[in-house]
């Protein structure tokens, strides 16, 4: 932080105003953010690329084994993809075409990488923001209602229900939803984005969507609100015998008022850490979940792609994928400053 | 119409794999009668996975691409059960005297789904530009195809080098499906747009494709097979997880299962509900065999002895009730049991479960055991499609422990395991399971060849076997016309294999489709649902 106090304290007095902008605290953090995740990037990329190639075997070889091929074929495979060449070479190669954002294509799913992501990020989104939002809101919610009923038969079942949420495995919860509520209710739809071959447009189309992505939304809910709701509570219990809760009090503010405006204020920092550690973990992560529902999302794809050693496609999700955990950070650094005036650029 | 359904029952099941017999549910061929009743309309969900890459066969041998193309494609012909040629796009053929000339007679007033009309440069084309060059069996089977001469738009002879019988059960929608020539020629065929916005012939036309997703085909009103298809749509759905594709047969979101896609406990579980029914028919252009490689450059398996002593050792009956829970029959022959027109045991070594003869044929190859009880060590590698393999090579671990040999097993991703045995060449002993083919000729002679010991090829001679009897025996069969002396042939050729075991058959697979009781006439023929559905129905009232 005090580098940030000697910048605020001599911008150049002469420059213009706009120029005196630029030169100010917050430019100058993001440019130190992104030439920071610039690299992050470049460690990533390079990291996936030697990782998936150090595994023995190419994508010829996958397609070989699903398909008879002569070696010939193979071989000219190879070359058409440029698989012959020494791994430092293809390495090269990608990251030129990744500066020119390329994203080179991929044969196993006769497209480029592009458009198979552009296709899947969408889901993955949804996905991940719906349930960052439910299970932060009713988390928290849970969590502040045992923190006032800290003690009493409410905050133990509240706490009871966590617990349970909190230890049953996700694919658990997955399996069960659609064992109830598609096997034998016969009411939700088990698999995929939207109804396949329906050509729904409008509302008509939201909704389904809304229905197909129900159950992975919750199942992907239960662990992280039971998280909230233990920090959530932990955080208010804390923030409720401090000076400036008891000056509220005294103020003599609606409890009402003293707890959703003054205390869970304070008490959402923690929160906030947790949504942007959430959002990193599903981002590419949610495969489980993607898999059980047969959802064409960004880990699902990922996962495949190692199997199928298909390093553009791989490389290509790991480097959306990252850039995405990289804005969501940056957006979360940004909050802490909307919540809490004293954090401060750093 | 109706199908008796396999009302399924689990005693009855156990009771019958126990015996190491046959699943005991058969459709009898009187039952299969069609016709009566059939009704247009409706909608066939399947599911499957993995998803396809293209949506023609004739450039891959791929699966996903083998279950889309005949019904969006024609082959020259179909085929009946038992492998017998029937009309498609050739309404008769006849093949000359010497058999080096094959003449087609094609249909006429075929149009593609683009309006255009089909002809004989279709065929000519598509054989000589699409399969010889790219089809990874098409470019070893219709090697001796010389030309295709079209005398007139109807009429296709195939100018051949040698006889090739095997060749006549590759004509299907599946195998070769004919591509349109005008689309095609002259083009980079791998990288023509149509290979994914398909043009054909077939009884549905292509609609959509989501990636790793879904297909959705509607029905061709122009199609030559007199009202039919049924069908409006079909829809196949790309689901990775095989208890979600048993939960959407179940929950009514999916009609149909093909190709064995839902676990065998859970298809087992599913049929004992009334209005599901499993067939094990229309299989026959796909059977496939999970089979032992003995890697013979390996000093320790050399001896014909040691290899024999593992077959004794391993209960293959018992793999097929524990491992595929009954969906099989234990490995005879390098053939399966289902190419019924070559498979013979008759004379062919059986390898009966037997470990004290395994003892004994150790010790008599001079492996004695050391003092920790151990005669040798060596590793298995199974493959990792489908677990089967992996659970039966930890039964075999087991049994042979019991005879003095200390096996490790191996783990990799296919990609690896590929690497592996075929290129690399770094095994013990490799078990997998693979695909035999429509013909022997096709499906089994490549693993027994010895011109087709290729490493870095997958699924080729992966034993490195080579028996110069054995070759003139395949090399025989490949232009051998008479039936009778082609039979002849086989069974000479299952007898060598089986006495000197560079391969052990370890399972002749079954497979099997579930589908719902409405969901009517799937499988009519040989090909079933690898053909092209046209006769498939949806029974509302049922």
């Amino acid at each position: 932080m005090s580098d940030l106090k000697t910048a605020a304290a001599t911008p150049d007095r002469n420059a213009a105003p706009g120029l005196r902008f630029l030169l100010g605290p917050l430019p100058r953090y993001v440019l130190r953010r992104l030439s920071q995740a610039f690299l992050v990037m470049l460690l990533v990329v390079v990291g996936s690329f030697v990782l998936v190639k150090m595994a023995p075997g190419d994508m010829v070889d996958v397609l070989a084994g699903n398909a008879d091929m002569t070696a010939e074929q193979m071989a000219a495979l190879r070359a058409r993809y440029g698989l012959d060449q020494p791994t430092w070479v293809q390495l090269l190669r990608y990251m030129y075409s990744l500066a020119t954002l390329d994203f080179g294509y991929s044969p196993l799913n006769a497209a480029p990488v592009l458009d198979i992501i552009l296709a899947r990020w969408p889901v993955t989104a949804l996905l991940v923001v719906s349930s960052v939002l439910i299970s932060m809101t009713v988390g928290t919610i849970m969590g502040v209602v045992a923190a006032r009923n800290a003690g009493n038969p409410v905050d133990l079942s509240i706490s009871l229900l966590m617990l349970f949420f909190y230890a049953t495995p996700t694919f658990i919860v997955a399996i069960g939803f659609i064992l109830i509520f598609s096997v034998f209710l016969g009411m939700m739809p088990i698999a995929g984005f939207s109804t396949v071959g329906a050509d729904y447009t409008g509302l008509r189309y939201v909704w389904d969507v809304i229905t197909h992505l129900t159950m992975p939304v919750l199942a992907l809910c239960t662990f992280f609100t039971a998280i909230y709701g233990r920090i959530g509570r932990a955080a208010m219990l804390e923030v409720l015998t401090l000076d400036y809760v008891r000056t509220a009090r005294a103020k003599g503010l609606s409890e009402r008022r003293v707890i959703y405006v003054h205390a869970l204020r304070n008490a959402m920092l923690p929160l906030v850490t947790m949504a942007g550690l959430q959002v990193s973990s599903l981002v590419g992560g949610a495969v489980l979940i993607e898999t059980i529902f047969g959802l064409p999302g960004m880990g699902r794809t990922a996962f495949d792609a190692v199997f199928e050693r298909d390093t553009n496609l791989l490389l290509g999700v790991v480097f959306v994928s990252s850039l995405s955990v990289v804005v969501v950070n940056f957006v979360i650094d940004m909050l802490y400053m909307a919540l809490d005036p004293r954090v401060e650029l750093a | 119409m109706t199908k008796p359904s396999f009302q399924l029952n689990r005693r009855a099941v156990i009771k019958g794999m126990s015996a190491g017999a046959a699943m005991p549910f058969v459709l009898s061929p009187s039952s299969r009668a069609l016709g009566s009743g059939a009704k247009h309309g409706g909608t066939l969900t399947t599911v499957a996975w993995p998803g396809t890459t293209f949506m023609n066969s004739a450039i891959t041998t791929s699966g996903p691409e083998a279950f889309l193309s005949p019904k969006m494609f024609d082959g020259l012909l179909g085929y009946d059960f038992g492998m017998q040629g029937k009309p498609a796009l050739a309404t008769s053929w006849n093949i000359s005297e010497d058999g080096l000339r094959v003449t087609f007679n094609l249909r006429p007033n075929v149009k593609w789904h683009d309006g255009q009309p089909f002809t004989a440069r279709d065929v000519a084309f598509t054989f000589m530009e699409v399969i010889k060059v790219h089809h990874g069996r098409g470019r070893t089977l219709f090697a001796d195809l010389l030309d295709v001469e079209t005398p007139d738009d109807l009429t296709a002879v195939f100018v051949l080098k040698r006889p090739a019988p095997a060749m006549m059960k590759a004509l299907d929608g599946r195998e070769s499906p004919i591509l349109p020539s005008h689309l095609y020629a002259g083009t980079d065929i791998m990288e023509n747009p149509h290979n994914i916005d398909p043009v054909g012939t077939g009884a549905f036309k292509f609609v959509s494709h989501e990636r790793g997703v879904s297909v959705v085909m509607e029905r061709n009103p122009d199609y030559w097979d007199g009202d039919r298809p049924y069908l409006d749509r079909i829809i196949v759905q790309y689901i990775s997880d095989a208890s979600t594709r048993t939960a959407m047969l179940e929950a009514g979101q999916a009609d149909v299962v093909f190709l064995n896609f839902l676990p065998a406990l859970d298809m087992l579980r599913i049929a004992e509900k009334s209005e599901f029914e499993i067939d094990l028919k229309g299989y026959e252009t796909s059977v496939s065999q999970q089979q032992m490689d003995f890697n013979l450059e390996r000093p320790v398996l050399q001896d014909v002895r040691v290899r024999q002593a593992i077959a004794h050792a391993i209960d293959r009956a018992w793999i097929v009730k524990n491992v595929w829970h009954g969906f099989g029959e234990p490995g005879a022959t390098p053939l399966h049991h289902e190419q019924v027109s070559f498979y013979n045991t008759d004379g062919v070594p059986g390898y009966e479960f037997d470990p004290s003869k395994s003892e004994a044929l150790l010790d008599e190859a001079g492996h004695k055991r050391g003092a920790n009880g151990v005669r040798f060590e060596l590793t298995i590698d199974p493959t990792p499609y489908g677990n089967e393999s992996v659970i039966a090579a930890e039964y075999m671990r087991e049994q042979m422990r019991q005879i003095g040999i200390d096996l490790k097993i191996r783990t990799q991703d296919f990609a690896v395991f590929i690497k592996r045995v075929w290129s690399d060449r770094d095994f013990d002993l490799a078990l997998y399971t693979a695909a035999m083919g429509a013909d022997p000729t096709i499906g089994v002679q490549r693993f027994y060849w010895s011109k087709n010991f290729k490493p870095g090829v997958a699924f080729s001679n992966g034993s490195s076997y080579s028996n110069p009897e054995v070759d003139a025996l395949l090399e025989a069969s490949q232009v051998e016309l008479d039936l009778a002396t082609r039979q002849q042939q086989f069974h000479e050729f299952q007898k060598i294999a089986m006495t000197e075991l560079p391969t052990l058959p370890i399972v002749s697979t079954t497979r099997a489709t579930i589908a719902h009781r409405k969901v009517k006439d799937h499988t009519v023929d040989a090909l079933g649902s690898l053909g092209n559905l046209a006769h498939c129905w949806i029974d509302e009232s049922a």
